[in-house]
């Protein structure tokens, strides 16, 4: 009897919770769907769900009007970049904050995490002329450099919190050993924080891949990331919503399923220390 | 190892031979407007040509490009050889030095083939600053079935009360036909544009001789009050959300008994590819009131060169090229003649070819009853016909233009809107030092 | 056991970090500083003249600031309690026994790997557009007038859209805090006749309360700048109903080419954005105490 309830409501929650998992999805998969139809069915009143002819033509002329292997290939040399980097920067800032506290350490942890509420608009300007004059307007430089600082105070934020779950006896131990900061850095704490480093870096790396004020402001055609190549569909002239989401599924397919096949881990680390 | 290294010697060999040492790269900066795309996949014709040059383009939606190649510009960033703009911007950037004369361009160019009236907007102290893509006006574009069908004729030239009686007698909400499709988001090249050509002809003007905002006119309150009224009876929903790619979508899938836009519209919308009314579209005069203007503006993209490029003659012969004799018979022989970017040159309206589209008598007639020099019924210390050529206006026009569009949204009135037009007008203009 | 080497050590380690920050902050802060007390107009280079508080006194009068103040809260505020309840409920869903719990949690957390330009250029033209958006097309075979999303709730509707994309978040983040949940106090509290509301107020929610503190704190961080949906899909109207501050800034600074008075936005908007982080730093510092 008892489990005759539990398979029950079992059902009724996975019933619940489908429709509702489909509702949140369901705006993606409309785009991608659309973007398999002429124009002219795109708008079409009633709208056809699947039983349309199903054409590629949007995603021809799409690549024939942008270069998209070059944005892909910036797309992911920027977020992929200025992730590492920040990790690069991050792990030994993250690591003091974790293991020798000192008195200021919080605050000067809730200080990185406010410098991420500058506006951008507000120093748009000023960053602009500082490229101007180094040369690295329309760079994969500059952007590695930007979302690397963006970035930052999040990426250190995590990290420490992965860090500050590691039992401190354990570096103490090796240390007895006579390992060296930097090796008790590299062979015992990264090794221990694997899977924090792995969700921070994925979390980062999807932040960068959507980051659309930076990357458009700071380059024209060299460096252009997805975000720019989608700022070329958002109103031409005529019809154009299977284009729009021809262009929007190539723009977010390479992430969203990154993210999926990495979701485990991306949810295991995703926790910002708010798992005791 | 050793095989990624040696694919990595292959690869770098290769990029080595795809590049030869002499081509230099040039990137031109446009709009993701129609006839730009058309060029861009033209291109290859220029590139064939001209082995040595290599194009890199960057398409971008309208207001999105003209913040990247402004702020490029004014700080002299340099990363486009090759901008498109607009009329407003030519003089003013013409003026600062910022552009690039034209006036050596070969003789092969024929520059006195270019329309007066656009070449004079692009013009400054007789260098030529742009070379005009295309060229356009505004006019009435309609649906003749829909016409017929309420017992009307539309005359050459129609009044703004034949349009508004019309409009309502074509409008069919319950079929999902609206009478007027008018721009209605808001911005200084959307709803402002047309709201300020309409407004000439209505006897309204944005600074009478000592540079005051005239919004709290009875010629002003009068042009918002016809527009909104006409929209909120014949409009579609969601008009003040309606820019031009807006209404051309509207028009196109057969929802607009008439929409009073841009020339250049009139090619998408008599094309069967693109338009479900091809057959079934006419073309008017903008309206007028019968005091002496026209709500018709005047505009050209154009092909500017930054000043201080280190690729001028490379780009030089791209804007040539791309608004060259040739480039129109080239479009007509791959796209043919009614897809020929319209407005710039007399030799493509003396062409019997050309003549024979249906709306190029039309299009030049309204490119030439426009003025910018004396847009206004009473006279104006400006010069534009939908724009006032200073720098100010893009902003003071944009906050404007958000005004009109929520009293079009019903969520401000018709007077507070107007009054706090006035306002911010006035409060930009003694900023700017233009007034006390 | 912090060694004198060690602390040393710990200060050349949290060095690179801390500087590069400071960089990053204070060399434009400096610049946008200088700026805002310049009368600078990008359209006229070279002839800037100094403008004293000119540029504030401006940017503090304009009548949108007031409208751009409250819109950023609403927008904050409307986000963060939309995203947090949802989650809330979602995460208690996710949380039961059912199966497929696996795609489910694939699609619910989608829509945070979409960009946000993409996702307000979706949500505007293939849903909300009042004449072709699907939106319309339900409303209309309900026999209803479509309702116009972004002309009459413009800023409800860009809520929707940023709570649309964050939800995810709020979800994954609350829904592995529900995971570590002690169940067997739980079933405790059902022997003991406590009834599902005070099971949940009791002892499901105190749980969540770090969790929930982390989804306010960095969805705070991320929605105080939202700008690419607002250019998107109403350009801040109509009138100034969805003009947050961020776009004010924008709109000064890039659609007027004023530098000058973007600085001086740009200054008011850190100033104001600090002034929200002290307070949550507070609020939240403590909850976040180990």
């Amino acid at each position: 009897m008892a489990r005759a309830v539990t398979n029950q409501r079992k059902l009724v929650v996975t019933v619940i919770a489908w429709s509702i998992g489909i509702a949140i999805f369901f705006p993606i998969l409309w785009t991608f769907l659309t973007s398999f139809k002429t124009e002219a069915e795109a708008i079409a009143s009633p709208p056809s769900f699947l039983f349309f002819e199903w054409t590629t033509e949007n995603y021809t002329e799409v690549q024939s009007r942008s270069n998209y292997p070059l944005h892909f290939m910036n797309s992911v040399i920027i977020s992929l970049g200025s992730t590492v980097l920040g990790l690069l920067i991050a792990i030994p800032a993250a690591w003091s904050m974790a293991f020798v506290p000192g008195k200021r350490t919080k605050d000067v942890l809730m200080w990185m995490l406010s410098t991420k509420m500058l506006p951008p608009v507000g120093v748009l300007i000023p960053i602009y002329l500082i490229f101007r004059d180094t040369g690295l307007l329309d760079t994969r430089t500059a952007l590695v450099i930007v979302l690397t600082l963006i970035n930052l105070p999040i990426i250190v934020w995590m990290l420490y919190t992965y860090f500050k779950e590691i039992p401190g006896e354990i570096l103490e131990a090796a240390r007895m050993d006579g390992a060296t900061l930097w090796s008790e850095v590299i062979y015992v704490l990264t090794p221990m924080a694997v899977p924090g480093i792995a969700s921070t870096l994925l979390l980062n790396v999807i932040l960068a891949w959507n980051e659309a004020f930076w990357t458009l402001n700071l380059t024209a055609a060299k460096a252009a990331p997805l975000t720019a190549f989608i700022a070329s569909y958002s109103s031409p002239e005529g019809l154009f919503y299977a284009k729009l989401s021809a262009a929007s599924t190539m723009a977010i397919a390479p992430i969203v399923i990154l993210g999926w096949f990495s979701q485990k881990q991306l949810v295991r680390g995703l926790t910002f220390g708010a798992v005791k | 190892m050793k095989l990624f290294a040696r694919a990595l010697v292959g690869v770098s060999a290769l990029a080595l031979l795809a590049s030869p040492a002499l081509a230099e790269t040039i990137t031109i900066a446009t709009v993701n407007n129609g006839d730009m795309i058309r060029m861009q996949k033209l291109s290859g014709e220029f590139t064939a040509q001209n082995p040595d040059i290599e194009l890199e383009w960057v398409t971008l939606e309208e207001n999105i490009l003209r913040q990247r190649v402004t702020t490029d510009v004014a700080t002299k960033g340099g990363q486009y050889d090759v901008m498109t703009i607009g009329t407003y911007e030519v003089p003013i950037w013409g003026s600062k030095g910022w552009l690039v004369s034209l006036n050596d361009l070969p003789a092969s160019y024929d520059i006195d083939d270019i329309l007066p009236a656009i070449r004079g907007g692009l013009t400054v102290d007789g260098e030529l600053m742009a070379a005009p893509f295309y060229g356009e006006s505004s006019m009435v574009m309609y649906r003749k079935d829909l016409m017929a069908k309420a017992g009307l004729e539309m005359p050459d030239a129609p009044t703004w009360d034949f349009i508004a009686e019309a409009a309502r007698a074509m409008t069919d909400k319950d079929n999902e036909i609206y009478g007027a499709c008018l721009r209605g988001k808001a911005g200084w090249g959307e709803n402002m544009a047309f709201l300020t050509a309409m407004s000439n002809s209505f006897g309204a003007k944005w600074f009478d001789m000592d540079w005051n905002p005239q919004f709290t006119s009875d010629a002003w309150k009068e042009t918002l009050t016809f527009y909104v009224n006409l929209l909120n009876d014949a409009g579609p929903p969601g008009a003040s959300n309606n820019g031009f790619n807006e209404n051309l979508s509207l028009f196109q899938t057969g929802k607009c008994g008439m929409w009073i836009d841009a020339t250049v519209a009139a090619s998408f919308v008599t094309n069967p590819n693109d338009s479900q009314v091809a057959d079934q579209v006419g073309f008017a005069l903008a309206p007028d009131t019968g005091l002496g203007k026209r709500g018709n503006w005047l505009w050209a993209w154009s092909l500017a060169i930054p000043a201080g490029t280190q690729k001028e003659e490379a780009a030089k012969k791209f804007v040539a090229w791309a608004t060259s004799k040739e480039y129109l018979e080239l479009v007509a022989s791959n796209e043919g003649w009614a897809n020929v970017p319209p407005g710039t040159r007399t030799s493509l309206y003396e062409n019997p070819e050309y003549a024979k589209v249906p709306f190029a008598q039309m299009t030049l007639d309204s490119i030439n009853s426009a003025d910018p020099k004396n847009p206004t019924i009473d006279p104006v210390p400006y010069v534009g016909v939908q724009f006032v050529a200073i720098p100010e206006f893009q902003g003071i026009a944009t906050s404007t233009g958000q005004q009109f569009s929520a009293a079009l949204a019903g969520s401000t009135s018709i007077e507070d809107a107007l009054q706090n037009a006035q306002n911010l007008t006035e409060r930009e203009m003694k900023r700017a030092g233009y007034i006390k | 056991m912090a060694t004198a080497h060690s602390k040393t050590a710990a200060r050349f380690m949290i060095s690179p970090a801390v500087v590069l920050l400071l960089a990053w902050m204070i060399v434009p802060l400096a610049m946008t500083i200088y700026f805002s007390f310049l009368r600078y107009s990008l359209m006229s280079p070279g002839e800037e003249t100094f403008a004293g508080w000119d540029n504030y006194r401006y940017f503090l009068t304009d009548p949108a600031f007031f409208s751009a103040f409250t819109n950023t809260i609403v927008l904050v505020v409307g986000v963060l309690l939309i995203t947090v309840v949802l989650g809330i409920a979602l995460a208690n869903l996710l949380d039961q026994p059912m199966w497929g719990q696996g795609i489910v949690r694939i699609l619910v957390i989608a829509p945070f790997f979409v960009m946000p330009t993409v996702s307000a250029l979706v949500w505007k033209n293939m849903f909300m557009d009042p004449v072709n958006g699907l939106f319309a097309h339900a409303a209309k075979a309900l026999g209803l007038q479509p309702f116009e999303f972004l002309t009459h709730a413009p800023l409800a509707s860009i809520i929707m859209i940023v709570s649309w994309q964050w939800l995810p978040f709020a979800t994954l983040i609350l829904l592995t805090a529900m995971q570590s949940l002690d169940q067997e106090q739980l079933e405790a509290a059902e022997m003991d006749g406590a009834s599902w509301w005070r099971r949940f107020f009791y002892i499901v929610l105190p749980h969540l309360s770090r969790a929930i503190t982390v989804v306010v704190l960095i969805q705070t961080i991320f929605l105080l700048s939202v700008f690419a949906e607002i250019l998107v899909t109403t350009n801040g109207g109509p009138g100034t109903a969805s003009t947050n501050i961020t776009y004010l800034v924008y709109a000064q600074s890039l659609l007027q080419f004023d530098v000058g008075g973007g600085s001086a936005g740009g200054i008011v908007a850190v100033i104001l954005a600090n002034i929200v982080a002290i307070f949550l730093m507070r609020m939240i510092g403590k909850n976040l105490e180990a």
